[in-house]
């Protein structure tokens, strides 16, 4: 019972990592109608923002841990969101209207490009940071030895994750910026007709999945400690399937699917097996895909001839 | 029917404007570009993170940007607004027709007498046998994607399925290749099919998404399932294809001891050439025979309008059954030759780079079209390996090319992708005829 609430906990924080990178691919889904695939990639980046700007502020002598924080992530939110509107301008904007493929390869082209980007910026080594958060709490510790643990970063992870929810929540439901993007996810050529600036919506909706999945990369550099230039792939491809897995375009669907994605893939790893952990992560997919193809929260999408 | 678009139609004139988009442009660099290229990280022998500057290499990338920038902007006021179709003028789309019509034959001619040619340049014929080996791929994939209209991310499962059944098979029992090849290719058909049931009812992207996941559980279990596959060690000493049964070595039974000349390690390279070449215009003809059957017809008609083919009554689970199973079949040969040339595979061959790779060339081929596919395989392998000293720089200019050949020729560069058959001349039906009765 206690290795078991022990692994739960676990498989929250890495199911909130998922759920913010998974908001990024369900948001463009809604309002372009296609897989950004580099935004796995666009997760990364952001995590290699941070540990450089972690690495210049440490080496200015600046002490005060909160302080570094706000300042790494403002900068990876700021610099990572700029990928994004850059990669939506150059990749994805002139095909807007092209064949249906044609922005999923370029979406792959771009992946590609960002992947060995910064394989060749910051070499292919594993970057490791020292631990910055460390403590935390024993919550309850069993008779065999068996200690439930509460770190810090993991308190941290789940309450950064639960206020830019909250903020970004607001943003879609109270906001003019939040209207018009719903207003494009229903009808682009109507919403342009009543005075939307529907590319300029668009350019928001791939900052906003920028800035969060930068935040997400913050995340996985604090909670494992490193990053390296080929870990956008798989991330990736499990944030994708959370937001297959909650309902594509649905936005709380996607982090109820990030946090299902973490609990299988920890429980299955603490449980099964750790090799296959991605292998059970890719078979849910299919399998969401093919009996419940509108996801836990989706609208079924009509066909129409 | 396209959206309208408000932002693009700002046509920059004038010298000002053009350096204000240019300084833009520097500025979008230079912050872009400030921590990841202005700053280089490495982790020292301790574990410590160290770092230095490099800002003479972030000065001249925001220049280039700078310049590039003005290049592109003055290039595209000298072609003209960007989206109008440029028409082919009437002499030059007759030349490319008498081109065309005579490019594929002078190909294959020259394809069959480059051993001959370059029999003493041991580089370029195995350069040859990669690109062949790369256009039997384009070929098996596109009849998934550019006949069936079916977005395959995972076709490199199918090339490992074929790779590892033709290794195992012929490690552990010592079967021949020639036993081994259709074998492999009924094995890679038969996860063909199985990947093809649980996809039926996807479309587009989903279905890509599946393929993908698909072909890395693939590469995972063949990474994992350590005590069949050998993990990331991969299989070594696979054995050498033989001429029908005769080895081509420098033994007694050799076939160079039996013709009664002399020995050349040259001899298996020239046949693995003619191998390839034998088994990429086997999949070739085999496409273009099965575009004239009903099922050829009916994959194309699934890519233009499956909604429209059910209503007509093709049976799309079949049609896309069969798509799948033909491809992976193919593929599934290709990974039995590549088993039997390298004598080594490992999962490393395997990754999703070759699904993308292949399916570039497919895309850049023009998606349907056969002599496309042959010529953007020339290309891309050509390409890169123009590229094989800057290791490092390969994928990313592979990844850069992708997305400019999707802006500029989304449909390929060789492409068109009509359907084999279709009304040449509309029924001659005006309006005064219906209404006088004639309809």
């Amino acid at each position: 019972m206690d290795y078991f609430a022990q692994q739960l906990i676990n498989g929250l924080v890495l199911g909130s990592i998922y759920g913010l990178i998974a908001i990024g691919y369900t948001m463009v889904y809604g309002i372009v109608g296609m897989i950004n695939f580099a935004h796995g990639d666009i997760f990364m980046i952001g995590g290699f923002i941070a540990l450089i700007t972690f690495l210049l502020l440490i080496s200015t002598g600046l002490t005060a841990i909160p302080v570094i924080l706000l300042i790494v992530l403002l900068v990876s939110m700021a610099i990572t969101a700029l990928y994004g509107w850059t990669i939506e301008r150059i990749a994805y904007r002139p095909l807007r209207h092209s064949f249906r493929l044609a922005p999923m390869l370029s979406a792959i082209g771009m992946s590609f490009v960002l992947t060995n980007y910064s394989q060749v910026a910051q070499g292919a080594r594993v970057k490791p940071i020292p631990p910055l958060i460390t403590g935390g709490y024993t919550l309850h510790e069993s008779a065999d030895g068996f200690v439930i643990q509460l770190s810090n970063i993991q308190i941290m992870v789940v309450v950064t994750t639960i206020v830019l929810l909250a903020i970004f929540t607001w943003l879609v439901s109270r906001t003019r910026l939040g209207r018009d993007m719903r207003a494009c996810e229903q009808d682009q050529t109507m919403a342009a007709l009543l005075g939307v600036n529907v590319d300029r919506t668009i350019s928001m909706t791939f900052v906003i999945g920028a800035a969060l999945a930068a935040v997400a990369g913050l995340m996985y550099l604090l909670y494992y400690g490193l990053v390296d230039f080929f870990m956008g792939f798989v991330a990736g491809i499990k944030a994708f399937t959370a937001a297959v897995l909650g309902g594509i375009g649905s936005l709380p669907g996607a982090m109820l699917g990030g946090l299902a994605i973490g609990l299988i893939e920890t429980f299955w790893s603490a449980y099964f097996s750790v090799e296959y952990k991605d292998v059970a992560a890719f078979s849910i997919l299919i399998v969401v895909l093919i009996f419940m193809p509108t996801g836990l929260l989706g609208r079924p999408e009509v066909e129409k001839v | 029917m396209k959206t309208p678009s408000i932002n693009t139609a700002k046509a920059p004139s004038g010298i000002p404007a053009l350096l204000k988009t240019a300084c833009f442009n520097a500025l979008i660099a230079l912050v872009l570009f400030s921590l990841m290229i202005g700053i280089r990280t490495e982790a020292g022998s301790d574990g410590q993170l160290t770092y230095w500057t490099r800002f003479g290499d972030l000065a001249s990338i925001v220049a280039a940007v700078f310049g590039g920038s003005i290049v592109i902007e003055l290039l595209r006021q000298w072609i003209g607004p960007t989206g109008a179709e440029k028409l082919v003028p009437p002499a030059l789309q007759s030349g490319m027709s008498f081109v065309g019509r005579y490019l594929a034959p002078a190909l294959l001619i020259f394809t069959l007498l480059v051993p001959v040619i370059f029999y003493d340049q041991r580089y370029i014929l195995d350069l040859a046998i990669l690109v062949l080996t790369y256009v039997m791929l384009g070929w098996g994939l596109n009849v998934v994607v550019g006949l069936a209209g079916l977005l395959d991310l995972g076709y490199v499962a199918f090339y490992a399925v074929g790779a590892y059944s033709y290794a195992l098979l012929a490690t552990n029992f010592g079967w021949s290749f020639w036993v081994c090849l259709p074998l492999a290719g009924i094995l890679a058909a038969f996860w063909g099919v199985l990947l093809g049931f649980p996809v039926l009812r996807l479309r587009g992207d989903y279905l890509a998404i599946v393929t993908l996941a698909f072909g890395e559980i693939i590469r995972l279990v063949i990474i994992n399932w350590q005590d069949l596959t050998g993990g990331p060690n991969g299989v070594s000493s696979i054995p050498r294809p033989s001429f029908f049964g005769i080895p081509l070595d420098n033994s007694d039974n050799g076939l160079a001891a039996k013709l009664g000349i002399e020995y050349s390690p040259t001899h298996r390279i020239v046949f693995l050439f003619y191998l390839i070449l034998a088994l990429a215009l086997l999949t070739n003809w085999v496409t273009i025979r099965l575009r004239r059957l009903p099922i050829g017809r009916a994959w194309e008609a699934l890519r233009e309008d499956e909604v429209a083919c059910r209503a007509l009554g093709i049976n799309t689970t079949t049609t896309k059954l069969t798509a799948f199973a033909t491809g992976a079949m193919f593929g599934g040969f290709a990974g039995a030759f590549f088993a039997t040339r390298q004598g080594f595979i490992s999962p490393e061959s395997f990754t999703f780079q070759e699904s993308a790779l292949v399916l570039a060339i497919v895309v850049l081929g023009g998606m349907g079209s056969q002599l496309g596919v042959a010529l953007a395989a020339l290309a891309m392998i050509g390409g890169f390996e123009l590229f094989r000293g800057l290791e490092n720089y390969r994928m990313l200019v592979f990844g850069m090319a992708m997305v400019l050949i999707m802006i500029w020729r989304p449909r390929g560069l060789i492409g068109h992708r009509a359907p084999t058959v279709y009304l040449t001349k509309a029924q001659a039906i005006s309006s005064d005829l219906v209404k006088e009765g004639h309809g």
